[in-house]
Order: C-alpha cells, then structure tokens, then sequence
C-alpha cells in the first residue's frame, strides 16, 4: 500500500521511553484530525507495544533497542510497527490470550494485546525465539476521513 | 513530579494519582500505596483518578493489586472520577467490576 508520509525512531528499551513513544505517534497522527477518543486509543495501543518490548522482550538484557515506524497510508490509516531484538515469544498465540502474563507477580495484567487489539482495526504479531518481536497495528481515522469529504 | 497524594480520614485513605499511569510509573505508585494501607488498614481506599490524564494495562494491574490487598486487610477499593479513555480500558479488563467507580459531579456510586 502505497504510503503518504513516514517517520522512523530508534529509542532504548527504558521505561522513561514509553511516554515518548505514545507522544511520537499522537503527533504523527494528528495531520488527519482524529478524534479525542481515536488519538486515545492510539496513544494506549501504542504503549501496551513498547511496554511489552521493555518488560518482556528485553528483561535481563541491556542496552535493547526498540525500532518504530508510523506511516500515513490511503483512506487515512495509521500504520504503526513496533520492532524489537529481544528474547522473542514461544508461543504467540498463548501470548495474545486475555489475561495470560508471563510476568504475573510483577501486577502485569495479561492485557497489553487484548488492549492493542481492540482500540486498533488490525493487529499482527511475528515474534522468533532469539531474534526478536515485531508488532504491526493499522487504525483507519474516521473523523480525518469525513472532515476530508467536507 | 508527585505522582501520589495521599490523605488520611478517619474511615478511608485516598491516593490522588496524578500524571500519566503507565508501566514506568506504576510502580513508585504501588510502593508509596501500599506501604500506607498496610500501616493504616483503612476499611476504603479511594484511587483518584482525576488528575490522571492517561493509563494502559499497567494501571489496570495496579488497580487489581490493590483489590487484593484491600481484600486481604478486609477493606474495600472504590476508583473516583476515571476519564473516558480510563474507563474504556477499566472496561475492556473487567477491573470495573472489582471497585465502586464514583464519578465526584454526580456522587453517585455507578458502573464504568
């Protein structure tokens, strides 16, 4: 699909990141207008992401990377791909399941994909053990779509 | 930045959180928390969300710790005046279903 505008950032795995993150993409998307609640969504979608490369990707290592790409496709889509080089998932399926963490005893919820899956249009996850995990969410911006039509 | 207040009374502890409620923050918030509801045992705990401008899942396990901790010292969780992006997330978890949510405009007791 053919893309309208692009940023690319390379951060740290650190929790300080996150905020930056969120902020990074709200501002990005913000060309299209979107709603109060569409920009929410985004900004939560996109944490739950980088949340999961620091917490999990990356536990015990140092130094990890977090790659980020956001795109302004046709139709007003966002496009946001969040890549990590870290430990990787054994089992994506079982990740995604609500309310499974593998990190219960540190309060994580279980619910970083359940959120990114639903305040999103599509989500996919590819993830190799020892090489890493890259997340790709895409949510079409309603309201950008019919200010454009106006 | 302070990101909890706290105030004591004589039947409820309040934690005014303010800030972002992320992963990053999560966690000097529930150590600050905790460590007043385990000296203190009040029979509520009100997590005030009014000057909380964001959270993800990060506060949704804090806010279910803090349900099972209350459970344990025999109390109860109330959450006051989530946004609209809160409640959304409070119910995509269920975690709504755990504490009386109040909205302070109108007082009422109410579902997210």
């Amino acid at each position: 699909m053919k893309t309208l505008n692009e940023i690319k950032c390379t951060f740290p795995a650190r929790s300080e990141n996150e905020s930056f993150a969120r902020t990074v993409v709200c501002a990005f998307a913000a060309q299209l207008d979107p709603t109060v609640e569409e920009l929410a969504d985004l900004r939560t979608a996109v944490s739950e992401a980088v949340t999961n490369s620091i917490v999990h990707a990356y536990r015990g290592i140092d130094g990890g990377m977090i790659a980020m790409t956001v795109r302004l496709l046709p139709d007003a889509v966002i496009y946001v791909r969040i890549a990590d080089k870290g430990c990787g998932i054994a089992d994506v399926r079982k990740a995604m399941e609500p309310l499974y963490s593998s990190a219960p005893a540190e309060e994580r919820a279980g619910l970083g994909f359940t959120v990114m899956e639903s305040f999103t249009d599509k989500l996919s996850v590819h993830s190799k053990l020892g090489s890493g995990t890259t997340v790709t969410m895409r949510k079409k911006i309603r309201h950008g779509t019919e200010h454009d039509r106006h | 930045m302070n990101l909890v207040e706290l105030k004591q009374e004589p039947q409820k502890l309040t934690a005014a959180l303010s800030g972002e409620l992320d992963h990053h923050h999560a966690k000097e918030i529930r150590e600050t928390v905790d460590l007043a509801v385990r000296e203190q045992l009040p029979p509520t705990l009100v997590l005030d969300f009014t000057k909380v401008t964001f959270m993800d899942s990060s506060g949704i396990g804090l806010i279910i710790g803090r349900f099972h901790l209350m459970e344990e010292c025999g109390g109860v969780l109330e959450i006051h005046n989530p946004s609209p992006q809160i409640r959304k997330v409070l119910r995509l978890s269920g975690a709504d279903r755990l504490a009386v949510i109040r909205n302070h405009l109108s007082g009422k007791a109410e579902k997210a």
